[in-house]
């Protein structure tokens, strides 16, 4: 049954994700909130994490790019980054968040600059693995099914 | 989800009920948006209400204003608009609501700056829903400790009134007053029996009961010595108590020095304001004896000043000289005073002033003029702001060492000139309400016996005022007014309102005033209506005006000097007085009062004569019925709480400023208890506007 196909689908794709530490536990817990009464909060989270963060890494990129580089402010945004990813469950995002931090600490230039490709690259990443999730799930709910958890 | 609505109210003293913790009223703040929407789904899906914010600034304002309407805060570590700690202190300090703490930083120091500051939990990011529905028992917990200290603070009033079994029997009115303080007892009795008791003072237990005798003896040891050489050895000597050991003295001496940084311990805090909200509970519920005064009251209030001044001054955070003030005035509030009440009131001088053994006003034949009245309680409140030569113009004496509170914090020039100031703005409004008022309080005015007018206390800031002769402790203590409490015949409350009008006007003349040599005592009744009416940074002066008694105003002792200013405050005050003025027709006859009521009437036209200040006690006969007690109650205690948030926010300046210098646990800890204290004592007030304000002004001024 395509249904039933779907799901699978949907479900396996979803569990590479969390295999592969794309996503943690913490998305299980986004898509357990989700209800009758909020029926895309999953999807209007996850839009919401897109739009800020979009925001941070163009802060981002514009203050490593000032002469007079500001680590405490740099620091302040990643942090920032952290937390939502952390709240979505983007854990690759999360991680490099970490190590981004540890270079501001240090004041390592260089090393912010990489770390700034690397949150990035892994918020790309995350966008588009969310963002094909997401649509499975829309189909599955569309078609009347009920989107498969992980527990 | 519906918005939480202030209507929803769950205090303190409710019963959990079954649903609990559904509809826990949670704010959460957090400047990232997912976070935001992702903590705000889980709080309903926990089954409460929640309000999100996403700034630091707007959940402050939310907070203020919707005072009651929260439970708990939840709030990031990291906000670009003001940190996240800095808004847990003015959560803290403000609204004394628990909050939790949340960052995706879970370094140690960052906890442990939560934690230090006072958050009640810290939650590391991603927040788990799990996590969130364990909330509420923070909030059962905070309530809990706050009448924790309540319970104790009731053992310790008993205590203080056991002390004083014979103060009532002078009262004119003893069987009322006997029956409504046995009431009042029994009263507290069962809370007491109902609640917890828990032995161990909150206060620091010291091994020697100080009672307010004690410790009145102690501070004049200690002024007399002078406090850099009161030491143990000698201050006991002086004080020359049998069974006294030099350890007592040197461990009461020490919760002195420590009052420094430290206000006021928790639960002195909390004692005093729930006294005084239970106070206002039972006052309300106690039915008002029109002839029998404020007995009950009187009572209480005693009992409740003495207590207060008790553990302020074993808190050390008063001023020894003021606590002497604030004890005296409550000592010769209580009814007991043995020989009438010019002794005590004498024996009160002498603490006061510590240099003269004078009175303060209208010496020597006063008391006894007013002895015959024996309700009639004088207490002098000792000029708060007012620089010690002030006080000798007044005084013939000289400089009193008995500032209160404010008065020693603004002996710092620079304080009292700021205070000056601000108080200066909000002059023209007391005027305005005044004017309002015009219509009430005319009629009053003709009673005579509008003394209060006369009794303006420039010196000070507010003169909380006893209705029952009390003097309140509060009062004293923060104002360091003169108040001259009579008799308590008169009740207080202002069915108009009027009674309400706090003297916030009337401080803020006042304090400008201040400087001015002698002073009157203020007026209690403007006062109120003032301060309710226009809760505004009159207050911030820290003065709270005396309030007054209608009983006291009879007792003004014409020695009182009542420069123009604060006649024309009086003006106002007359306008207000009303009702209040009624009832003090009988005014005491003192030749003081006369000069006195001569002065006024030079200056106030307004104002009835009170020639015909009765020689009779203050009866309650004169009372028009129209004010109940119960309101002049409410109103005596408004004002007491207006004048302890005055010294309290004085207080409190010093502190934000000596804490803003340095971040450390120590400090804000005074200043969240001093906040506890004062928004305790505002309450629903609305007053946390004129702390916030004084706040703002001590940091910009610093």
């Amino acid at each position: 049954m395509e249904m039933c196909q779907m799901r699978v689908q949907a479900f396996e794709y979803k569990q590479s994700l969390f295999r592969e530490g794309t996503l943690d536990a913490q998305f299980t817990q986004l898509q357990q909130l989700q209800d009758e009464s909020n029926p895309d909060f999953v999807a209007e989270v996850v839009s919401l994490f897109f739009e800020d963060s979009e925001k941070i890494l163009n802060d981002l990129t514009r203050a490593l790019e000032q002469k007079c580089i500001d680590f405490k402010k740099i620091d302040a945004n990643v942090h920032q980054l952290k937390g939502s990813s952390s709240s979505v469950g983007a854990q690759k995002v999360k991680n490099a968040c970490i190590t981004f931090r540890n270079c501001c600490e240090e004041q390592n230039i260089e090393g912010c600059f990489t770390c700034l490709q690397l949150v990035k690259q892994e918020y790309l990443l995350v966008k588009n693995k969310l963002e094909t999730l997401l649509r499975m799930e829309q189909q599955i709910l569309a078609a009347g099914g009920a989107v498969p958890m992980i527990e | 989800m519906p918005m939480p609505s202030c209507s929803v109210s769950w205090n303190s003293g409710d019963a959990v009920s079954d649903q609990f913790p559904v509809g826990l009223r949670v704010l959460v703040v957090d400047d990232d948006p997912t976070c935001l929407m992702i903590l705000e789904k889980m709080l309903r899906n926990c089954l409460y209400q929640v309000t999100k914010c996403n700034r630091a600034e707007i959940a402050l304002s939310l907070l203020r204003e919707r005072k009651n309407c929260f439970d708990i805060v939840l709030s990031d570590v990291h906000m670009p608009d003001m940190d996240g700690f800095k808004l847990l202190e003015h959560v803290g300090l403000e609204m004394d609501l628990p909050v939790i703490m949340m960052s995706a930083d879970d370094s140690k120091n960052v906890v442990m700056k939560g934690v230090t500051h006072g958050a009640c939990d810290y939650l590391i990011k991603p927040v788990r829903i799990e996590a969130l529905r364990n909330i509420w028992q923070h909030v059962v917990r905070k309530r809990k400790d706050v009448w924790k200290d309540f319970e104790q603070s009731d053992i310790i009033e008993d205590g203080e009134r056991k002390q004083k079994p014979s103060e009532d029997t002078d009262f004119s009115s003893s069987a009322n007053e006997g029956n409504c303080r046995n009431l009042k007892r029994q009263k507290e009795e069962e809370d007491e029996e109902e609640e917890d008791r828990d032995d161990t003072s909150t206060l620091k237990k010291p091994r020697v009961v100080w009672s307010v005798e004690l410790h009145q003896q102690f501070v004049a040891a200690v002024n007399q010595l002078g406090i850099d050489k009161a030491v143990p050895k000698k201050i006991l000597d002086l004080m020359n108590v049998p069974g006294l050991s030099r350890e007592n003295v040197a461990s009461h001496l020490q919760l002195l020095h420590n009052g420094n940084n430290h206000l006021w311990s928790t639960h002195n805090c909390s004692n005093l304001v729930q006294k005084y909200r239970l106070y206002l509970k039972r006052l309300s519920a106690v039915s008002p004896h029109h002839s029998g005064l404020n007995n009950p009251f009187v009572d209480s209030i005693s009992s409740l000043n003495g207590l207060d001044l008790q553990a302020l001054a074993a808190t050390g955070q008063l001023p020894a000289q003021s606590i002497a003030t604030l004890q005296a005035a409550a000592a010769l509030g209580r009814p007991s005073t043995k020989s009438g009440i010019s002794i005590p009131f004498i024996d009160q001088r002498n603490l006061f002033s510590f240099e003269t053994p004078r009175l303060r006003f209208g010496e020597g034949p006063q008391p006894q003029s007013i002895n015959n009245n024996k309700q009639i309680n004088l207490l002098h409140g000792i000029p708060t702001t007012m620089e010690p030569k002030q006080l000798a113009n007044l005084h013939q004496s000289q400089p009193r060492p008995q500032i209160l509170m404010n008065a020693q914090a603004m002996s710092n020039g620079s304080q009292s000139s700021s205070l000056v100031t601000h108080i200066s703005q909000p002059q023209s409004r007391p005027q305005i309400l005044n004017d309002a008022n015009g219509n009430h309080l005319s009629s009053g005015i003709r009673s005579g016996g509008f003394a209060r007018n006369g009794e303006v206390d420039e010196n000070v800031g507010a003169a909380v005022y006893n209705r029952v002769c009390q003097p309140s402790s509060m009062v004293d203590f923060s104002i360091s007014h003169k108040t001259d409490f009579q008799g308590n015949s008169f009740p207080l409350g202002n069915n108009s309102g009027v009674s309400t009008i706090t003297s916030k006007g009337v401080l803020q003349e006042e304090v400008n005033l201040e400087m001015k040599g002698s002073r009157g005592f203020t007026h209690s009744y403007d006062i109120f209506n003032e301060l309710h009416q226009q809760r505004s940074h009159d207050w911030e002066l820290g003065n709270v005006g005396p309030t007054f008694d209608a009983s006291r105003r009879g007792n003004r002792q014409g020695n009182i000097n009542v420069p123009p200013s604060i006649l024309v405050q009086q003006q106002r005050f007359s306008s207000c007085q009303n009702g209040v003025v009624n009832r003090n027709t009988s005014i005491g006859n003192s030749p003081n009062l006369g000069q006195l009521r001569d002065t006024l009437l030079m200056n106030n036209p307004q104002i009835v004569k009170a020639e015909k200040l009765p020689q009779a006690s203050f009866q309650n006969t004169i009372f028009p019925e129209q004010f109940s007690q119960e309101d002049l109650m409410s109103a005596l205690l408004e004002q007491h709480l207006r004048v302890m948030i005055s010294v309290l926010s004085l207080k409190f300046r010093d502190v934000i400023d000596r804490s803003f210098q340095m971040e450390d646990t120590t400090s804000w800890y005074a200043k969240r208890h001093t906040w506890r204290v004062l928004t305790a004592f505002v309450g629903d007030s609305g007053y946390e506007l004129e702390i916030l304000s004084l706040v703002r002004l001590s940091s910009s001024s610093r």
